[in-house]
């Protein structure tokens, strides 16, 4: 028998590999001939193609941000942003056509290191050329053009989505109405490149990474991959959120140190919960996720700077955007703090744009962005609501003037 | 809508850059970009009212203003507009003195401490006055600077800051004969337009 799928779901959905074969010239100088991207899109295209929503995935994400794909499978999780996607919710499917996709050099069906490379017969592996979110957003337009959308009622994304955000603004300032930036961060810091680099480590210095071709010695580095996951989770929790997860030993407020076993083992063996199920996660990522793809997104993130292109000034970068902008932070995030936030902010209003911005008190640290927190919800449903008025409007005004005409 | 903000909007030109710090629920500035097509910049807080900021399509920073307010360019704006707000900042001050960096003009509203019936209060009471437009216990107020009109007439002298309009009005913003004689005796609320 069929699962029952809640009601304000967007229900059973089917990704379509879209291919492209204009050559896709890199931000590095390297050239893809051809490339395909896997896509969902959620609810109806409207006849003025206007109320199309893209939405840009993190690092770990995919095109499965809602919905199922299973109908059977009762264990099946929704996609990742499955609380925000949906009829009535906060990117309500009633009233936009939204748009998800796998990035090139991902892992989950767009061509990516997995692939496998026409030329070798074998995965492209280390030799897939580095992507920026330059190029990113430019096979996105390329999407946006497939399916006949000149612009976006909205771009929206979290943490490395975000920055995807922004560069749409910067690169295709036409294209866009609303940009909404979550948990982002107008560059990386010194420390969240440390991080970036430790996972990077972790993976190549995998005796089975083999120099990234893994996958021609049948098999991929697992505890490398592991490892990297370990040490990014932490990095998207908060000391707070790690002390309610692991702290739930009534007895005494223990700061998230709950045994696994109930003792300690005076040996190197996991004692804490917080150890296993850091490596449980790891490892659980590490069979479902490419690791030349981490590798390559951690790079994506490190490169991301679109000042460098306008004397390191943010502002200059945005000065012809003519997007509205909804930015906003989560106070426990400490991977990209509100401080991250408030510079993007404060660039806008440097180069005079519409911007509004929320800092929303949060425990869960830079995972509040996926999380179903009742004001950070509430704000992307106004925010949305008045999209969708707006759009009404311009519709009418157009239908007026066709009318007329 | 509020009546001091009725008078306000009078002095608010069309197509301008409006910064309203403290902008509650937005419902000023959606007005002001409906019927003046003004750029809207609101500031707030409270949680709440951000909320509603979004619903309205205003454009709302969550940002305190006891925080300063650095990260705005200098004469960055058209009109910066502190309604109903100024008594309850830690600097009023340093607040005016940033209004005036910012904006070309300014636009301030608070209520009149030296209103006759607060006066009254005082004397015959001897308990902190409250009112309908000071309606706190004194330890529960938000209201931590309160000043006159002639307070705030004697910080514009001070501080070399040019009075364009002075509005002294009643609850219902109408203004009477014996508040323009003795507008700190007889107004409850001050509206002031300046610049430098």
């Amino acid at each position: 028998m069929a699962k029952t799928i809640p009601e304000d779901s967007v229900g059973l959905v089917t990704p379509e590999l879209i291919h492209f074969d204009e050559p896709l010239e890199l931000r590095s100088g390297s050239v893809i001939n051809v490339y395909d991207l896997m896509v969902e899109t959620y609810g109806e295209l409207n006849a003025e193609k206007s109320n199309a929503i893209l939405i840009c995935h993190a690092l770990s994400g995919d095109h499965h941000a809602a919905g199922y794909h299973d109908a059977d499978d009762e264990k099946e999780k929704p996609g990742w942003w499955d609380n925000c996607i949906g009829p009535g919710k906060a990117f309500d499917t009633n009233l936009f056509y939204i748009v998800s996709l796998n990035n090139l050099g991902g892992c989950a069906g767009s061509t990516g290191p997995s692939t496998i490379n026409p030329e070798t017969d074998k995965p492209f592996g280390p030799d897939f050329p580095i992507i920026t979110v330059r190029d990113w957003v430019k096979s996105q337009a390329r999407l946006a053009d497939y399916l006949g959308i000149d612009q976006w009622a909205a771009v929206i994304g979290g943490s490395l989505g975000g920055m995807q955000v922004m560069r749409w603004a910067i690169s295709y300032p036409q294209r866009l109405r609303h940009a909404i930036i979550i948990a982002a961060a107008p560059k990386l810091s010194a420390q969240n490149i440390a991080f970036n680099e430790i996972a990077r480590q972790s993976i190549t210095s995998d005796p089975d990474f083999h120099a990234g071709r893994y996958h021609d010695h049948g098999t991929y580095p697992k505890r490398g991959l592991t490892l990297a996951r370990m040490i990014g989770h932490v990095t998207y929790l908060s000391d707070s959120a790690m002390r309610d997860k692991f702290g739930k030993d009534a007895i005494q407020e223990n700061f998230g140190r709950d045994l696994r076993t109930g003792k300690l083992n005076f040996s190197y063996e996991v004692d804490f919960q917080v150890e296993s199920y850091l490596q449980y996660k790891g490892e659980t990522f590490s069979s479902q996720f490419d690791a030349n793809t981490y590798l390559l997104i951690t790079k994506t993130l490190d490169y991301f700077d679109p000042s460098v292109d306008y004397e390191f000034d943010l502002s200059k970068a945005f000065a012809q955007s003519t997007c509205k902008y909804l930015v906003i932070s989560f106070t426990s995030d400490w991977r990209f703090p509100p401080e991250r936030s408030k510079e993007i902010v404060d660039t806008l209003l440097k180069a005079k744009q519409q911007v509004s911005y929320l800092e929303v008190e949060a425990d869960e640290g830079h995972d509040a962005f996926l999380l179903p927190i009742p004001r950070y919800i509430d704000a992307l449903k106004s925010y949305l609501g008045c999209v969708a008025a707006e759009l009404n409007k311009q519709d009418d005004k157009q239908g007026v003037s066709a009318d007329a005409g | 809508m509020r009546a001091d903000l009725e008078i306000i909007q009078q002095w608010i030109a069309p197509e301008s850059r409006v910064l309203d710090l403290g902008c509650g629920d937005g419902a000023f500035l959606a007005h002001l970009k409906k019927e003046k097509n003004i750029r809207d910049c609101g500031l707030e807080i409270d949680v709440d009212n951000i909320n509603l900021c979004l619903q309205a399509g205003v454009n709302v920073i969550e940002q305190d203003l006891n925080k300063g307010l650095s990260n705005f360019e200098s004469d960055s704006f058209d009109t910066v507009l502190l309604a109903h707000t100024l008594q309850t900042v830690e600097r009023p001050d340093i607040l005016v003195e940033e209004m005036l960096r910012i904006g070309k003009n300014c636009i301030i509203t608070f209520p009149n401490f030296a209103h006759w019936r607060h006066r009254l209060k005082l004397l015959s009471g001897g308990n902190m006055p409250q009112s309908s437009s000071l309606p706190y216990e004194w330890y529960d107020t938000p209201n931590i600077h309160h000043c006159t009109i002639r307070d705030f007439d004697r910080l514009c002298r001070e501080r070399n800051i040019k009075i364009l309009r002075r509005t002294v009005v009643d609850f219902t913003h109408r203004s009477s004969f014996l508040m323009n004689l003795h507008p700190n005796l007889f107004g409850i609320n001050a509206i002031y337009h300046f610049t430098r």
